[in-house]
């Protein structure tokens, strides 16, 4: 366990890392936050006003000053508020984030429930039609950049079926579980497709790496059939770079998928952070970057407590 | 007796066409009920694979069965060609008629299971016993086997186990179905001598009460002759000889089989050390180590104290000798090759001194490593590989550099066409060799050979024996000769020092210390060794633990006092 | 070379290298002017034109030719890659090398800051570059470069820690070679085999990237021509030019399918490991 508590000891390291290389790398955009809220209006302040509106948000302040005040405020669970919505950045992100650890959620859900199988059963048909058919869509699912298979949905959709995903409210899944499904499932299947066929390929090497152990030898001579020797034996042993990968993915996911959302006009937490940038409202890209790499290191440490409970060698400690 | 099993002309191949290049190239054999064979060869001569096509498990690593047929005489009575039977009757055969116990126990668990589970698994498998009786009759195997505090140990994970502990825990496993064949593949090989025969002492007794048949692979003609009714010796995919035990050793007919018992180094109780070591008055030690004291720190806390350390090796002290072999023999934790290390600055001494004088040398001690596979950096060609000592001590890549690494690459026996080579293009005892050449590339005075010959086969093994006995005549090299084998070190030390647990608990001559061992673990060491001669001796089961190395912080260990017998032979005094 | 004879012989390496030495001959054609038509020139009175004789994959809202315009996109595309993945491939392996190498609070330090980089998703990290220094093609070099310089410090750092404890550098240690021997003999020159497996794969993911980051319209800027942008263009199109998007789309997969097949050949031939795995 003493290595999950020196993990534990590095987080607040590595998000001071992460706050630091945020706050000062966004202050090197150009271009200032006050012009980018009001636009042009911003031409018609005069130079108090600007002034006094840098002073509310507290932009006026040298720029270390600013991170002590914003890091002082973040230990009180204070993000700051946000120039473009005038309201606390964590509301903000909070409001955003239900839908995307929903799809990211199920996006996982469908590449573990595709990959899997998928990928043991390559391994155990290694070199048969089944296996090689396997590869080509896993390597194919791979090749494929995420917006090209949102786009291809949607060109379906929209031929075949007439439906164009519009713009709209975000319904949550204990308001209209099947308008947040209708909302949510052709997202997933598109974020799903690529994340799969990783999954596929990592499972199928894991457990043809597995599949050649002496242990898997050792079970076969005790008479164990076969499906007990895969699902058994096998697999236990071949999840754990198939979990590695998953949090990854998992993690990265959460940080909004970017493209997606935008293909699919969904309002998550990566659109916020594009828009965010593009409006130079400081305190939304730190509070939402530093949300986001929070979530990160999260689910690998998630990653980190699903390698003990898998190998006991990790939870008691190897000789 | 009846028949149990009867092979004709096996022949097993493996790739894409099989029956292209076999590895297994026509093997008859017989084998009756309650009877032991051992199938005796060196690496490469199919006799695994032989074992392996018994129980078709030889199927699953790519193999297949191109001709043959092996009759085996089911628990009714029916009698199955095991070549031609299919996956449900093979299932059902594996655990319940034929089990098997593999060389590395180490990795031949479950690493995610417990061995409790295991083991019942066996049993529900061959006895479909489920729930409480799984539970009682796996407790009762672990009990079978030795294994103490039983009830504990079944909540275990295989690697909270030592290899001796797996290795039994394997045959608890496969003994689950009271089988009538047990398939034994080189099951001691990966451990200790000590622990190899409590293995052997316990397969011998539970063979005896469940009056199975056994098939023993071993690359070791001595090992078997204490448990084997027949022997099948196996060359090249080839049964050059068989027949009864007795037969084939004392009256060999095959030249291989010759071979294997002459060229084979068997200990014989320090009868055939070598008489040729320097005169009494000759003797300058050129490496004097006193008091050396090695300790791996463990647990380091965020201030970098350690809670406690390994105490690897522990007031160690002796001389090497120009022109003598000083043998340390010793088993694996027993601090042998962290000694080793140490002389080479490999690790950080925790205190003592190693001294070296009367050095010719400007580097005096060189080193050559037990892979010869992991020894040698597999990108690089000869030439830059014997180079490489030669460039650290500041030398230029010339005609006289050349002319050394020529010269010196005729002295170990290979071919001036060697130095454009990568080491894959060489076997495991040419690499070897070039090791060996390697490190006289600076005219050493001292030659650390840790368990140097140990991964090599039998007969490739007597060959660099040779080799490095000519040399040390040659040169006037001193070795320190680190291993773990009683054969070879009769064969090549003058002087032998026996570690145990860090210590060094006696040392002197190698006709004493082999001949009249005075330490309880010297002797415990040297009846473990297997012997063509020993054959009739029966093991006795001795499950003695070597006695834990780490220790707190702070700890020191009491002074050694020795016993000094006088013509060079002193040992280390015991507890009462 | 035996590498390439290798290669040849696999049987998906074959078909990656063909792809790779197609798009780098169209790139290569595209970047001397020998396209079909001008990639810029906007043919007023044939907008929208399915593909024909004249315009192989049609032509766009403003009458440009699609195949031109893939080709110069294809150059474009690649340079980037080459580039990125260049840099990181350098800067990774410095920083993993001597982390592994140096161990301790060396390493630690080191590897903490790849893990800052790590924990932000890779587009966000590449938006917040772009937002810095504005879109461009030397931005989405620095942008992807820094992106997967800790991907190569890690992998560069794990061989470096296993080789270190090597008995061939043990060997090295007893003859007192010096540490600059040690590191170009004995590490670089085994690292050079997963190093060049990694850099395929990444290219494979480069080639992604850009292409997403263009298809957000942070990349290559109009009206230059680049495959992600060309897609995001036929978007509200995609009904009455459905070529517009199946081209670029099927450009864009079939490179970094080819960079993907390379590599694994790659790693199946360089891996002894992994030879059984899948040959």
């Amino acid at each position: 366990m003493s290595y999950l508590a020196r993990r534990l000891l590095t987080f607040p390291l590595i998000l001071l890392g992460v706050s630091l290389l945020v706050f000062f790398s966004i202050r090197l955009i150009p271009g200032d936050a006050i012009t980018a809220m009001l636009g042009t209006e911003a031409g018609l302040l005069t130079p108090a006003q600007r002034q006094a509106l840098a002073a509310y948000f507290g932009i006026d302040q040298p720029v270390v000053v600013q991170y002590g005040r914003w890091l002082t405020g973040l230990l009180r669970g204070d993000l700051g508020v946000s120039v473009t919505y005038g309201r606390p950045v964590l509301d903000v992100i909070l409001e955003r984030f239900p839908l995307t650890l929903e799809l990211a959620l199920l996006s996982m859900l469908i590449a573990l429930a595709v990959g899997v199988p998928a990928g043991v059963l390559a391994a155990t048909r290694k070199e048969k039609a089944s296996d090689v058919g396997i590869r080509v869509l896993a390597m194919l699912g791979q090749s494929t950049p995420n917006f090209v298979v949102g786009l291809l949905i949607i060109y379906i959709l929209s031929v075949y079926f007439g439906f164009i995903p519009a713009m709209g409210a975000f319904t949550s899944l204990w308001v209209d579980p099947f308008a947040n499904l209708g909302q949510l499932i052709f997202p997933a299947i598109t974020l799903g497709f690529a994340f799969a066929a990783s999954v596929t390929r990592i499972s199928r090497s894991a457990m043809l790496d597995v599949l050649s152990d002496d242990y898997i030898r050792t079970a076969r001579s005790k008479g164990a059939p076969g499906r007990s020797v895969i699902w058994h034996h096998a697999l236990p042993n071949a999840l754990i770079p198939v979990v590695t990968l998953s949090g990854v993915e998992f993690g990265y996911l959460l940080g909004g998928a970017v493209i997606v959302e935008q293909i699919f006009a969904l309002p998550g937490l990566g659109r916020l952070t594009l828009d965010a940038i593009a409006q130079r409202d400081y305190a939304l890209v730190q509070g939402s970057v530093l949300f986001i790499a929070f979530n990160f290191l999260i689910v690998n440490l998630l990653v980190d407590l699903a390698y003990a409970a898998l190998d006991p060698r990790i939870r008691l400690g190897a000789r | 007796m009846s028949r149990l099993l009867s092979v004709r002309d096996l022949r097993v191949g493996f790739g894409r066409r099989p029956e292209a290049a076999p590895v297994v190239k026509g093997v008859s054999f017989d084998l009756e009920a309650g009877e032991t064979l051992a199938i005796v060869g060196e690496s490469g001569s199919g006799k695994s694979v032989t074992a392996l096509s018994v129980n078709r498990l030889v199927d699953f690593g790519g193999g297949r069965i191109v001709a043959g047929d092996m009759a085996f005489t089911r628990a009714d009575g029916s009698v199955l060609d095991l070549r031609q039977a299919r996956g449900r009757d093979l299932n059902r055969i594996r655990g319940r008629e034929i089990s098997m116990i593999f060389q590395e126990p180490m990795t031949s668990l479950n690493p995610v299971h417990t061995i409790g589970a295991q083991i019942e698994e066996a049993f529900r498998l061959s006895r479909g016993l489920r729930g409480a009786a799984a539970h009682k009759a796996a407790l009762e195997a672990l009990e079978r086997v030795r294994i103490p505090d039983a009830e504990t140990r079944l909540r275990y994970y295989p690697h909270q186990l030592s290899g001796g502990m797996r290795q039994r825990v394997m045959i608890a496993m496969a003994l689950a179905g009271n089988p009538r064949l047990l398939i034994a593949d080189e099951p001691t090989t990966a451990l200790d001598v000590t622990v190899q025969a409590q293995i052997m002492a316990l397969l011998a007794e539970l063979k005896a009460q469940l009056g199975m048949a056994m098939i023993f692979i071993t690359h070791d003609i001595g090992l078997v002759a204490g448990v084997a009714d027949k022997v099948l010796v196996m060359q090249d995919g080839v049964a050059v000889e068989q027949g009864a035990l007795d037969q084939v050793l004392d009256a060999p007919q095959h030249a291989y089989t010759q071979h294997l018992l002459r060229a084979v180094p068997h200990f014989s109780g320090g009868r055939a050390v070598r008489d040729d070591a320097p005169q009494a008055g000759a003797r300058h030690a050129i490496v004097a180590v006193r008091d050396l004291s090695v300790r791996f720190p463990f647990g380091r806390s965020v201030f970098g104290r350690s809670a406690g350390a390994i105490h690897a090796v522990e007031g160690v002290g002796f001389d090497i000798v120009r022109g003598e072999t000083l043998a340390i023999v010793g088993e694996s934790g027993s601090g042998k090759s962290t000694t080793a290390r140490a002389m080479l600055g490999l690790v950080d001494v925790h205190r003592g001194r190693i001294e070296t004088s009367d050095a010719e040398s400007r580097r005096p001690v060189q080193m050559v490593f037990q892979d010869p596979f992991a020894s040698l950096n597999p990108r690089m060609t000869v030439d830059s590989i014997l180079a490489e000592p030669a460039i650290a001590a500041g030398r230029k890549q010339d005609a006289e550099l050349r002319e050394r690494m020529l010269f010196l690459l005729g002295k170990v026996g290979l071919a001036e066409d060697a130095l454009l080579r990568y080491p894959h293009q060489f076997s495991g005892g040419q690499r070897q060799r070039l090791c060996i050449a390697r490190a006289l590339m600076l005219n050493p005075d001292v030659v650390v050979l840790d368990e140097a010959v140990s991964a090599l086969d039998v007969s490739v093994q007597a060959k660099v024996l040779d080799l490095l006995v000519d040399l040390q005549e040659e040169f006037g090299l001193a070795y320190l000769f680190i291993s773990h084998d009683m054969a070879v070190v009769e064969r090549i030390a003058h002087r032998v020092a026996v570690m145990y647990a860090g210590e060094i608990v006696e040392i002197g001559s190698a006709r004493n210390v082999l001949g009249q061992p005075q330490h309880s673990y010297t002797k415990r060491l040297i009846a473990a060794v297997p012997g063509i001669e020993l054959r009739r001796q029966h093991y006795a089961l001795d499950s003695s633990a070597v006695p834990s190395l780490v220790r707190e912080r702070g700890y020191e260990p009491p002074e050694a006092r020795w016993r000094d017998l006088g013509n060079d032979h002193r040992v280390r005094l015991e507890d009462e | 070379m035996q590498i390439w004879r290798a290669i040849l012989a696999h049987p998906t390496g074959r078909i990656g290298a063909a792809i790779i030495g197609l798009y780098i001959l169209l790139a290569l054609l595209g970047a001397v002017g020998l396209t079909p038509h001008d990639p810029l020139q906007q043919f007023r009175i044939d907008r929208l034109k399915p593909p024909s004789g004249t315009y192989w994959m049609g032509t766009d809202l403003f009458g440009r030719d699609t195949a031109s315009r893939l080709m110069v996109g294809i150059g474009q595309s690649f340079i980037i890659a080459f580039a990125s993945v260049g840099l990181a491939a350098l800067a990774g392996s410095i920083i993993g090398l001597l982390a592994g190498w140096w161990g301790g609070v060396a390493d630690g330090v080191l590897m903490r800051i790849m893990d800052v980089l790590l924990s932000f998703p890779a587009i966000l990290l590449a938006l917040l570059i772009i937002a810095i220094v504005g879109p461009g093609t030397f931005t989405s070099v620095a942008a992807i470069a820094i992106v997967y310089t800790p991907i190569f410090a890690r992998v560069v750092r794990g061989p470096t820690l296993s080789l270190k404890r090597r008995e061939f550098v043990d060997a090295a240690r007893t003859f007192g070679s010096s540490q600059r021997y040690i590191l170009s003999h004995h590490l670089l020159l085994n690292l050079v085999a997963p190093l060049t497996v990694q850099v395929t794969l990444a290219l494979a993911w480069a080639l992604l990237t850009e292409a997403g980051l263009s298809f957000l319209g942070l990349g290559t800027q109009p009206p230059a021509p680049s495959l992600g942008l060309m897609m995001s263009e036929a978007r509200n199109l995609m009904q009455q030019a459905p070529w517009l998007l199946a081209f670029p789309g099927l450009t864009i997969m079939l490179g970094i399918l080819g960079f993907n097949l390379f590599g694994d050949a790659l790693r199946d031939i360089l891996d002894p490991r992994s030879q059984e795995r899948s040959s």
